[in-house]
Protein backbone atom coordinates (compact mmCIF):
# COMPACT_ATOMS: atom_id res chain seq x y z
CA UNK A 1 0.00 0.00 0.00
CA UNK A 2 1.79 2.78 -1.10
CA UNK A 3 -0.51 5.31 0.12
CA UNK A 4 0.52 4.99 3.50
CA UNK A 5 2.67 7.48 4.41
CA UNK A 6 0.75 9.92 2.23
CA UNK A 7 -1.95 9.56 4.93
CA UNK A 8 0.83 11.02 7.30
CA UNK A 9 1.64 13.86 5.50
CA UNK A 10 -0.59 16.48 6.08
CA UNK A 11 -0.20 16.45 10.01
CA UNK A 12 3.23 15.93 9.58
CA UNK A 13 3.15 19.33 8.24
CA UNK A 14 1.23 20.68 10.20
CA UNK A 15 3.37 19.73 13.42
CA UNK A 16 6.36 21.01 11.51
CA UNK A 17 4.91 24.46 10.50
CA UNK A 18 3.41 25.24 13.91
CA UNK A 19 4.99 23.04 17.02
CA UNK A 20 8.57 22.57 15.21
CA UNK A 21 8.97 25.90 13.79
CA UNK A 22 7.70 27.93 16.70
CA UNK A 23 10.07 26.38 18.97
CA UNK A 24 13.24 27.02 16.68
CA UNK A 25 12.00 30.16 16.43
CA UNK A 26 12.07 30.54 20.28
CA UNK A 27 15.35 29.15 20.24
CA UNK A 28 16.69 31.68 17.76
CA UNK A 29 15.59 34.75 19.67
CA UNK A 30 17.05 33.20 22.94
CA UNK A 31 20.57 33.62 21.31
CA UNK A 32 19.81 36.61 19.41
CA UNK A 33 19.79 40.06 20.14
CA UNK A 34 17.13 42.89 18.67
CA UNK A 35 19.15 43.53 15.21
CA UNK A 36 19.43 39.35 14.90
CA UNK A 37 23.07 38.75 15.87
CA UNK A 38 24.22 36.17 17.97
CA UNK A 39 24.07 36.66 21.70
CA UNK A 40 24.16 35.19 25.21
CA UNK A 41 23.18 37.86 26.51
CA UNK A 42 19.54 37.52 27.17
CA UNK A 43 20.61 33.80 28.83
CA UNK A 44 23.25 35.17 30.71
CA UNK A 45 20.47 37.91 32.04
CA UNK A 46 17.77 34.81 33.04
CA UNK A 47 19.82 34.74 35.75
CA UNK A 48 19.27 37.52 37.42
CA UNK A 49 15.65 36.01 37.54
CA UNK A 50 16.83 32.35 39.95
CA UNK A 51 14.80 33.98 42.72
CA UNK A 52 11.34 33.88 40.54
CA UNK A 53 12.30 30.31 39.20
CA UNK A 54 13.08 29.04 42.78
CA UNK A 55 9.73 30.62 43.90
CA UNK A 56 8.11 29.23 41.19
CA UNK A 57 9.63 25.52 41.98
CA UNK A 58 8.58 26.01 45.34
CA UNK A 59 5.31 27.36 45.34
CA UNK A 60 4.83 24.31 42.26
CA UNK A 61 5.67 21.45 44.34
CA UNK A 62 4.19 22.47 47.62
CA UNK A 63 1.01 22.98 45.55
CA UNK A 64 1.72 19.36 43.72
CA UNK A 65 2.86 18.09 47.52
CA UNK A 66 -0.69 19.06 49.28
CA UNK A 67 -2.60 17.79 45.99
CA UNK A 68 -0.98 14.58 46.25
CA UNK A 69 -1.87 14.48 49.96
CA UNK A 70 -5.36 15.77 49.65
CA UNK A 71 -6.38 13.60 46.61
CA UNK A 72 -4.70 9.92 46.93
CA UNK A 73 -7.40 9.78 50.15
CA UNK A 74 -10.19 11.10 47.62
CA UNK A 75 -9.19 8.72 44.81
CA UNK A 76 -8.87 5.61 47.41
CA UNK A 77 -12.41 6.30 48.51
CA UNK A 78 -14.11 6.80 45.10
CA UNK A 79 -12.31 3.88 43.68
CA UNK A 80 -13.57 1.45 46.41
CA UNK A 81 -17.15 3.02 46.35
CA UNK A 82 -19.80 1.03 45.20
CA UNK A 83 -19.21 0.66 41.21
CA UNK A 84 -22.80 2.45 40.57
CA UNK A 85 -21.83 5.22 42.38
CA UNK A 86 -18.28 5.94 41.16
CA UNK A 87 -18.84 7.44 37.44
CA UNK A 88 -21.33 9.85 39.58
CA UNK A 89 -18.65 10.50 42.37
CA UNK A 90 -15.72 10.88 38.96
CA UNK A 91 -18.23 13.12 37.69
CA UNK A 92 -18.38 15.48 40.74
CA UNK A 93 -14.62 15.80 40.08
CA UNK A 94 -14.61 16.52 37.13
CA UNK A 95 -17.40 19.10 36.80
CA UNK A 96 -15.47 22.10 38.54
CA UNK A 97 -12.99 21.40 35.70
CA UNK A 98 -15.65 22.64 33.38
CA UNK A 99 -15.99 26.23 34.31
CA UNK A 100 -13.46 28.23 33.46
CA UNK A 101 -10.59 28.58 35.62
CA UNK A 102 -10.40 32.56 35.46
CA UNK A 103 -13.94 32.19 37.13
CA UNK A 104 -13.13 29.63 39.56
CA UNK A 105 -10.18 31.80 40.71
CA UNK A 106 -12.27 35.35 40.49
CA UNK A 107 -14.60 33.48 42.98
CA UNK A 108 -11.52 32.59 45.71
CA UNK A 109 -10.77 36.72 45.16
CA UNK A 110 -14.23 36.90 46.59
CA UNK A 111 -13.63 34.38 49.40
CA UNK A 112 -10.05 35.42 50.27
CA UNK A 113 -10.30 39.57 50.08
CA UNK A 114 -9.46 41.43 54.03
CA UNK A 115 -13.63 42.18 53.27
CA UNK A 116 -13.85 38.68 51.80
CA UNK A 117 -16.70 35.98 53.01
CA UNK A 118 -14.31 34.14 54.56
CA UNK A 119 -13.32 37.11 56.67
CA UNK A 120 -16.91 37.53 57.54
CA UNK A 121 -17.20 34.09 58.69
CA UNK A 122 -14.51 34.69 60.98
CA UNK A 123 -15.55 37.82 62.47
CA UNK A 124 -18.88 36.03 62.70
CA UNK A 125 -17.47 33.33 64.97
CA UNK A 126 -15.49 35.95 66.91
CA UNK A 127 -11.99 35.04 65.66
CA UNK A 128 -9.49 37.39 64.17
CA UNK A 129 -9.75 38.71 60.93
CA UNK A 130 -6.63 37.25 58.57
CA UNK A 131 -4.91 38.81 55.73
CA UNK A 132 -5.29 36.25 52.57
CA UNK A 133 -5.13 37.76 49.61
CA UNK A 134 -2.30 38.85 48.01
CA UNK A 135 -0.09 36.29 49.93
CA UNK A 136 2.12 32.77 49.01
CA UNK A 137 -0.39 30.79 50.70
CA UNK A 138 -3.55 32.37 48.44
CA UNK A 139 -1.42 31.41 45.46
CA UNK A 140 -0.64 27.61 46.55
CA UNK A 141 -4.64 27.44 47.06
CA UNK A 142 -5.63 28.34 44.20
CA UNK A 143 -3.29 26.36 42.16
CA UNK A 144 -4.56 23.24 44.26
CA UNK A 145 -8.01 24.08 43.80
CA UNK A 146 -7.38 24.38 39.93
CA UNK A 147 -5.22 21.65 39.57
CA UNK A 148 -6.60 18.80 42.18
CA UNK A 149 -8.60 16.88 39.72
CA UNK A 150 -5.84 15.97 37.35
CA UNK A 151 -4.44 14.68 40.49
CA UNK A 152 -7.40 12.65 41.16
CA UNK A 153 -8.82 11.25 38.20
CA UNK A 154 -5.17 9.21 37.06
CA UNK A 155 -5.02 7.76 40.82
CA UNK A 156 -8.61 6.99 40.75
CA UNK A 157 -8.20 5.55 37.50
CA UNK A 158 -5.16 3.05 38.92
CA UNK A 159 -6.69 2.64 41.60
CA UNK A 160 -10.10 1.04 40.75
CA UNK A 161 -7.84 -1.31 38.06
CA UNK A 162 -6.07 -2.98 41.40
CA UNK A 163 -7.37 -6.65 41.64
CA UNK A 164 -9.00 -6.99 45.26
CA UNK A 165 -7.71 -10.28 45.61
CA UNK A 166 -3.98 -8.75 45.37
CA UNK A 167 -4.64 -7.46 48.67
CA UNK A 168 -7.02 -10.17 50.39
CA UNK A 169 -3.55 -12.05 49.68
CA UNK A 170 -1.28 -9.98 51.37
CA UNK A 171 -4.31 -9.64 54.37
CA UNK A 172 -4.28 -13.66 54.25
CA UNK A 173 -0.19 -13.66 54.72
CA UNK A 174 -0.64 -11.60 57.75
CA UNK A 175 0.05 -7.84 56.45
CA UNK A 176 -1.70 -5.44 58.87
CA UNK A 177 -3.18 -2.25 56.95
CA UNK A 178 -0.40 0.00 56.99
CA UNK A 179 1.84 -2.71 55.48
CA UNK A 180 -1.03 -3.18 52.61
CA UNK A 181 -1.08 0.34 51.64
CA UNK A 182 2.86 0.90 51.88
CA UNK A 183 3.75 -2.78 50.35
CA UNK A 184 0.96 -3.49 47.92
CA UNK A 185 -1.43 -0.33 47.21
CA UNK A 186 1.03 2.28 46.97
CA UNK A 187 3.64 0.85 44.89
CA UNK A 188 0.94 -0.87 42.61
CA UNK A 189 -0.65 2.77 42.17
CA UNK A 190 2.86 4.26 41.25
CA UNK A 191 2.03 5.25 37.41
CA UNK A 192 -1.18 6.70 38.73
CA UNK A 193 0.87 9.16 41.27
CA UNK A 194 3.33 9.90 38.82
CA UNK A 195 1.09 11.45 35.55
CA UNK A 196 -0.93 12.68 38.98
CA UNK A 197 2.27 14.92 39.90
CA UNK A 198 3.31 15.71 36.27
CA UNK A 199 -0.07 16.81 35.42
CA UNK A 200 -0.16 19.38 38.47
CA UNK A 201 3.31 20.08 37.80
CA UNK A 202 4.21 21.82 34.77
CA UNK A 203 1.09 24.01 34.82
CA UNK A 204 1.41 24.76 38.67
CA UNK A 205 5.10 26.18 37.90
CA UNK A 206 4.01 27.62 34.38
CA UNK A 207 0.93 29.53 35.74
CA UNK A 208 0.37 33.64 35.17
CA UNK A 209 -3.01 33.97 35.81
CA UNK A 210 -3.32 32.69 39.67
CA UNK A 211 -0.43 34.58 41.18
CA UNK A 212 -1.39 37.85 39.51
CA UNK A 213 -5.07 37.12 40.38
CA UNK A 214 -4.38 35.86 44.04
CA UNK A 215 -0.97 36.97 44.77
CA UNK A 216 -0.80 40.25 44.07
CA UNK A 217 2.27 41.88 42.73
CA UNK A 218 4.20 40.56 45.45
CA UNK A 219 4.26 36.75 43.93
CA UNK A 220 5.75 36.71 41.11
CA UNK A 221 6.05 33.39 38.52
CA UNK A 222 7.75 32.60 35.55
CA UNK A 223 4.68 32.82 33.89
CA UNK A 224 3.98 36.58 34.76
CA UNK A 225 7.61 37.02 33.74
CA UNK A 226 7.28 35.44 30.12
CA UNK A 227 3.58 37.33 29.93
CA UNK A 228 5.43 40.92 30.67
CA UNK A 229 8.07 40.15 28.11
CA UNK A 230 6.02 39.30 25.04
CA UNK A 231 2.58 41.51 25.92
CA UNK A 232 3.58 43.98 28.97
CA UNK A 233 5.17 46.43 30.13
CA UNK A 234 8.42 45.13 29.85
CA UNK A 235 8.49 44.37 26.15
CA UNK A 236 11.57 42.17 25.12
CA UNK A 237 10.67 38.89 22.69
CA UNK A 238 14.13 37.87 22.95
CA UNK A 239 14.51 38.13 26.93
CA UNK A 240 11.00 36.12 27.06
CA UNK A 241 11.93 33.47 24.60
CA UNK A 242 15.40 32.71 27.08
CA UNK A 243 12.92 32.77 29.66
CA UNK A 244 10.65 30.19 27.93
CA UNK A 245 13.37 27.88 26.57
CA UNK A 246 15.21 27.71 30.55
CA UNK A 247 11.51 27.08 31.52
CA UNK A 248 11.04 24.17 29.39
CA UNK A 249 14.16 22.55 29.94
CA UNK A 250 13.14 22.46 33.60
CA UNK A 251 9.96 21.57 33.11
CA UNK A 252 11.60 18.44 30.37
CA UNK A 253 14.47 17.33 33.71
CA UNK A 254 11.69 17.23 35.89
CA UNK A 255 9.78 14.77 33.88
CA UNK A 256 12.90 12.99 32.63
CA UNK A 257 13.19 12.25 36.76
CA UNK A 258 9.75 11.29 37.07
CA UNK A 259 9.83 8.77 34.27
CA UNK A 260 12.81 7.44 35.59
CA UNK A 261 11.55 6.54 38.95
CA UNK A 262 8.33 5.11 36.82
CA UNK A 263 10.89 2.79 34.71
CA UNK A 264 12.55 1.92 37.85
CA UNK A 265 9.44 0.80 39.60
CA UNK A 266 8.23 -1.02 36.45
CA UNK A 267 11.23 -3.13 35.99
CA UNK A 268 10.77 -3.83 40.20
CA UNK A 269 7.32 -5.34 39.40
CA UNK A 270 8.63 -6.95 36.24
CA UNK A 271 11.39 -8.82 38.22
CA UNK A 272 8.84 -9.61 40.83
CA UNK A 273 6.42 -11.52 38.23
CA UNK B 1 -13.92 4.86 60.59
CA UNK B 2 -16.53 4.50 57.59
CA UNK B 3 -17.98 7.74 59.04
CA UNK B 4 -14.70 9.28 58.89
CA UNK B 5 -13.97 8.58 55.53
CA UNK B 6 -17.35 10.46 54.05
CA UNK B 7 -16.55 13.24 56.63
CA UNK B 8 -13.24 13.44 54.16
CA UNK B 9 -15.13 13.26 51.25
CA UNK B 10 -17.49 15.96 52.12
CA UNK B 11 -15.20 18.50 53.06
CA UNK B 12 -13.21 18.06 49.93
CA UNK B 13 -16.28 18.73 47.86
CA UNK B 14 -17.28 21.83 49.69
CA UNK B 15 -13.29 22.82 49.23
CA UNK B 16 -14.56 22.02 45.40
CA UNK B 17 -17.78 23.51 45.38
CA UNK B 18 -17.91 26.37 47.63
CA UNK B 19 -16.38 29.00 45.24
CA UNK B 20 -18.88 28.18 42.68
CA UNK B 21 -21.69 28.30 44.73
CA UNK B 22 -20.45 31.56 46.29
CA UNK B 23 -20.71 33.13 42.51
CA UNK B 24 -23.84 31.46 41.83
CA UNK B 25 -25.59 33.24 44.49
CA UNK B 26 -23.93 36.26 44.02
CA UNK B 27 -25.31 36.51 40.72
CA UNK B 28 -28.77 37.61 42.04
CA UNK B 29 -27.08 39.94 44.31
CA UNK B 30 -29.45 43.44 43.97
CA UNK B 31 -26.72 46.34 45.23
CA UNK B 32 -25.45 49.39 44.39
CA UNK B 33 -22.02 49.30 45.26
CA UNK B 34 -21.28 45.93 43.70
CA UNK B 35 -20.10 44.57 46.86
CA UNK B 36 -19.03 41.40 46.25
CA UNK B 37 -19.46 40.22 49.63
CA UNK B 38 -23.13 41.61 51.21
CA UNK B 39 -26.03 40.13 49.91
CA UNK B 40 -29.00 42.60 49.75
CA UNK B 41 -31.88 41.67 48.05
CA UNK B 42 -32.73 38.91 44.90
CA UNK B 43 -32.47 40.84 41.49
CA UNK B 44 -32.34 39.53 37.97
CA UNK B 45 -30.60 42.25 36.88
CA UNK B 46 -27.07 41.34 35.84
CA UNK B 47 -28.67 38.55 33.54
CA UNK B 48 -30.64 41.15 31.91
CA UNK B 49 -27.27 42.93 31.39
CA UNK B 50 -25.15 39.90 30.39
CA UNK B 51 -27.92 38.98 27.43
CA UNK B 52 -27.70 43.30 26.28
CA UNK B 53 -23.78 43.43 26.43
CA UNK B 54 -22.63 43.35 22.94
CA UNK B 55 -19.18 42.69 23.49
CA UNK B 56 -19.88 39.39 25.68
CA UNK B 57 -22.07 38.07 22.86
CA UNK B 58 -19.71 38.79 20.35
CA UNK B 59 -16.95 36.87 22.11
CA UNK B 60 -19.07 34.74 22.22
CA UNK B 61 -19.96 33.94 19.24
CA UNK B 62 -16.34 33.96 18.37
CA UNK B 63 -15.55 31.17 20.70
CA UNK B 64 -18.42 28.83 19.63
CA UNK B 65 -17.07 29.79 15.82
CA UNK B 66 -13.34 29.22 16.62
CA UNK B 67 -14.50 25.98 18.09
CA UNK B 68 -16.59 24.42 16.13
CA UNK B 69 -13.84 25.01 12.93
CA UNK B 70 -10.81 24.05 15.12
CA UNK B 71 -13.16 20.74 16.48
CA UNK B 72 -13.81 19.46 13.08
CA UNK B 73 -10.53 20.62 11.27
CA UNK B 74 -8.39 18.76 14.06
CA UNK B 75 -11.27 15.72 14.31
CA UNK B 76 -10.24 15.10 9.96
CA UNK B 77 -6.85 15.91 10.37
CA UNK B 78 -5.95 14.08 13.30
CA UNK B 79 -7.96 10.66 12.31
CA UNK B 80 -6.26 10.87 9.19
CA UNK B 81 -2.80 10.53 11.18
CA UNK B 82 -3.48 8.08 13.32
CA UNK B 83 -4.30 6.03 10.91
CA UNK B 84 -1.08 6.69 8.69
CA UNK B 85 0.88 6.27 12.36
CA UNK B 86 -0.56 2.95 13.22
CA UNK B 87 0.54 1.41 10.17
CA UNK B 88 4.20 3.05 10.58
CA UNK B 89 6.72 1.09 10.88
CA UNK B 90 8.27 1.21 14.77
CA UNK B 91 10.90 3.86 14.52
CA UNK B 92 8.97 6.35 12.77
CA UNK B 93 5.71 6.16 14.51
CA UNK B 94 8.01 6.69 17.22
CA UNK B 95 9.07 9.85 16.08
CA UNK B 96 5.70 10.68 15.21
CA UNK B 97 4.27 9.72 18.70
CA UNK B 98 6.67 12.23 19.88
CA UNK B 99 5.72 15.17 18.22
CA UNK B 100 2.56 14.16 19.29
CA UNK B 101 2.98 14.21 22.99
CA UNK B 102 5.28 17.18 22.57
CA UNK B 103 2.82 20.00 23.12
CA UNK B 104 0.63 17.89 25.79
CA UNK B 105 4.04 17.87 28.14
CA UNK B 106 5.17 21.84 27.18
CA UNK B 107 4.04 24.29 29.15
CA UNK B 108 0.92 26.14 27.48
CA UNK B 109 2.42 29.43 27.68
CA UNK B 110 5.34 28.45 26.54
CA UNK B 111 3.31 27.35 23.11
CA UNK B 112 1.25 30.04 22.86
CA UNK B 113 4.60 32.40 23.28
CA UNK B 114 5.88 30.13 20.39
CA UNK B 115 3.07 30.52 18.49
CA UNK B 116 2.73 34.40 18.62
CA UNK B 117 6.29 34.35 17.50
CA UNK B 118 5.75 32.39 14.66
CA UNK B 119 2.36 34.56 13.58
CA UNK B 120 4.25 37.58 13.92
CA UNK B 121 7.12 36.73 11.98
CA UNK B 122 4.41 35.24 9.58
CA UNK B 123 2.68 38.96 9.07
CA UNK B 124 6.04 40.93 8.70
CA UNK B 125 7.09 38.47 6.13
CA UNK B 126 4.27 38.24 3.68
CA UNK B 127 1.98 41.33 4.98
CA UNK B 128 -1.21 39.66 5.48
CA UNK B 129 -3.67 40.58 7.94
CA UNK B 130 -2.80 40.88 11.72
CA UNK B 131 -3.19 38.55 14.76
CA UNK B 132 -6.51 37.44 15.21
CA UNK B 133 -9.43 35.15 13.95
CA UNK B 134 -6.80 32.97 11.64
CA UNK B 135 -4.28 32.56 14.17
CA UNK B 136 -6.65 31.49 16.88
CA UNK B 137 -8.32 28.89 14.86
CA UNK B 138 -4.68 27.88 13.67
CA UNK B 139 -3.69 27.31 17.03
CA UNK B 140 -6.82 25.82 18.32
CA UNK B 141 -6.22 22.67 16.15
CA UNK B 142 -2.38 22.32 16.83
CA UNK B 143 -3.21 22.24 20.47
CA UNK B 144 -6.15 19.82 19.65
CA UNK B 145 -4.57 17.92 17.51
CA UNK B 146 -2.54 15.40 20.05
CA UNK B 147 -5.95 14.76 21.85
CA UNK B 148 -7.79 13.26 18.76
CA UNK B 149 -4.83 11.24 17.76
CA UNK B 150 -4.72 9.77 21.01
CA UNK B 151 -8.42 8.91 21.33
CA UNK B 152 -8.42 7.87 17.51
CA UNK B 153 -4.93 5.32 18.08
CA UNK B 154 -6.43 2.92 20.80
CA UNK B 155 -9.21 2.19 18.75
CA UNK B 156 -7.35 1.37 15.50
CA UNK B 157 -5.09 -0.83 17.84
CA UNK B 158 -8.34 -2.90 19.14
CA UNK B 159 -9.52 -3.40 15.32
CA UNK B 160 -8.84 -6.61 13.95
CA UNK B 161 -6.25 -5.72 10.84
CA UNK B 162 -7.29 -8.91 8.93
CA UNK B 163 -10.65 -6.70 8.56
CA UNK B 164 -9.41 -4.16 6.04
CA UNK B 165 -7.75 -6.11 4.37
CA UNK B 166 -10.76 -9.14 3.63
CA UNK B 167 -12.74 -6.11 2.31
CA UNK B 168 -10.05 -5.43 -0.28
CA UNK B 169 -9.50 -8.92 -1.00
CA UNK B 170 -13.30 -9.19 -1.49
CA UNK B 171 -12.67 -6.29 -4.32
CA UNK B 172 -13.79 -3.87 -2.58
CA UNK B 173 -11.07 -0.68 -3.02
CA UNK B 174 -9.06 1.18 -0.35
CA UNK B 175 -11.07 4.29 0.26
CA UNK B 176 -14.88 2.45 0.06
CA UNK B 177 -13.46 -0.02 2.17
CA UNK B 178 -11.65 2.51 4.83
CA UNK B 179 -15.11 4.32 4.79
CA UNK B 180 -17.12 1.20 5.50
CA UNK B 181 -14.80 -0.90 7.41
CA UNK B 182 -12.39 1.24 9.48
CA UNK B 183 -14.35 4.24 9.75
CA UNK B 184 -17.42 2.66 11.51
CA UNK B 185 -14.97 0.59 14.04
CA UNK B 186 -13.46 3.93 14.76
CA UNK B 187 -16.54 5.52 15.36
CA UNK B 188 -16.56 6.28 19.22
CA UNK B 189 -12.65 7.12 19.72
CA UNK B 190 -13.53 10.03 16.88
CA UNK B 191 -16.58 11.02 18.26
CA UNK B 192 -14.47 11.62 21.81
CA UNK B 193 -11.80 13.54 20.17
CA UNK B 194 -14.32 15.58 18.93
CA UNK B 195 -15.97 16.23 22.03
CA UNK B 196 -12.23 16.73 23.33
CA UNK B 197 -11.08 19.08 21.00
CA UNK B 198 -14.10 21.27 21.36
CA UNK B 199 -14.74 21.52 25.14
CA UNK B 200 -10.83 22.47 25.31
CA UNK B 201 -10.92 24.73 22.64
CA UNK B 202 -14.20 26.84 24.42
CA UNK B 203 -11.87 26.53 27.61
CA UNK B 204 -8.87 27.87 26.60
CA UNK B 205 -7.32 30.86 27.25
CA UNK B 206 -3.55 31.11 27.98
CA UNK B 207 -2.74 30.09 24.32
CA UNK B 208 -5.59 32.31 22.28
CA UNK B 209 -4.17 35.08 25.02
CA UNK B 210 -0.67 35.08 23.04
CA UNK B 211 -2.55 34.71 19.64
CA UNK B 212 -5.53 36.47 19.92
CA UNK B 213 -4.34 39.74 18.54
CA UNK B 214 -7.37 42.03 19.22
CA UNK B 215 -9.64 39.66 18.65
CA UNK B 216 -11.77 38.73 21.87
CA UNK B 217 -12.83 35.19 23.42
CA UNK B 218 -14.95 34.34 25.93
CA UNK B 219 -12.47 33.40 28.24
CA UNK B 220 -10.23 36.64 26.69
CA UNK B 221 -13.53 38.76 27.60
CA UNK B 222 -13.48 37.29 31.28
CA UNK B 223 -9.85 38.02 32.02
CA UNK B 224 -10.52 41.99 30.67
CA UNK B 225 -13.70 41.52 32.96
CA UNK B 226 -11.56 40.50 36.31
CA UNK B 227 -8.65 43.09 35.75
CA UNK B 228 -10.94 45.98 34.84
CA UNK B 229 -14.07 46.16 36.79
CA UNK B 230 -15.74 43.99 39.61
CA UNK B 231 -18.96 43.79 37.92
CA UNK B 232 -21.92 40.61 38.89
CA UNK B 233 -22.24 40.52 35.33
CA UNK B 234 -19.21 37.97 35.76
CA UNK B 235 -20.85 35.95 38.21
CA UNK B 236 -24.57 35.91 36.02
CA UNK B 237 -21.83 34.73 33.33
CA UNK B 238 -20.78 31.78 35.51
CA UNK B 239 -23.93 30.55 36.37
CA UNK B 240 -25.08 30.56 32.84
CA UNK B 241 -22.09 28.43 31.79
CA UNK B 242 -22.28 26.66 34.40
CA UNK B 243 -25.75 25.70 34.11
CA UNK B 244 -25.29 24.86 30.48
CA UNK B 245 -22.22 22.65 30.97
CA UNK B 246 -23.99 20.68 33.91
CA UNK B 247 -26.95 20.16 31.81
CA UNK B 248 -24.55 18.83 29.11
CA UNK B 249 -22.86 16.36 31.45
CA UNK B 250 -26.00 15.00 32.65
CA UNK B 251 -27.38 14.51 29.25
CA UNK B 252 -24.19 12.75 28.06
CA UNK B 253 -24.06 10.27 31.35
CA UNK B 254 -28.13 9.63 31.14
CA UNK B 255 -26.98 8.58 27.22
CA UNK B 256 -24.18 6.42 28.53
CA UNK B 257 -25.47 4.93 31.44
CA UNK B 258 -28.53 4.11 28.84
CA UNK B 259 -26.23 2.54 26.15
CA UNK B 260 -24.60 0.44 28.57
CA UNK B 261 -27.63 -0.62 30.04
CA UNK B 262 -28.92 -1.86 26.37
CA UNK B 263 -25.79 -3.58 25.49
CA UNK B 264 -26.03 -5.74 28.43
CA UNK B 265 -29.27 -6.43 27.86
CA UNK B 266 -27.94 -7.49 24.55
CA UNK B 267 -25.56 -9.49 25.86
CA UNK B 268 -27.89 -11.43 28.63
CA UNK B 269 -30.25 -11.98 25.78
CA UNK B 270 -27.56 -13.99 24.23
Amino acid sequence: MRNNKLICAPYTVWMTLFIIVPMGLVAFFAFTDRSGAFTLHNIAQVGQYSNVFLRSIWLGAIATAVSLLLGYPLAYIIARANPSRQSALVMLVMLPMWMNFLLRTYAWMTLLEDNGLLNALLTAVGLPRLHMINTAGAVVLGMVYNYIPYMILPLYSVLTKIDPSVIEAAQDLGADSKKVFLKVIFPMSMPGVISGVTMVFVPAVSTFIISKMLGGGGNLLIGDLIDMQFLGSAYNPNLGSAISLVLMVIILICMGIMNQFDDGEEVGGGMLL
Amino acid sequence: MKILLKIYTALLFVFLYAPILVLIVFSFNDTQTSSRTQFSGFTLRWYERLFEDRYILEALFNTLLIAVVSAVCATVLGTLAAVGINRLKKLPRRVMMNITNFPMVNPEIVTGVSMMLLFVAATGLFGGKNLGMWTLIIAHITFCLPYVILSVLPKLRQMNPNLYEAAQDLGCPPIPAFFKVVLPEIMPGIITGMIMAFTLSIDDFVISYFTSGTTQTLPIYIYTMTRRRISPEINALSTVLFVCIMALLILINVRQSKAEKEQREKGDAR
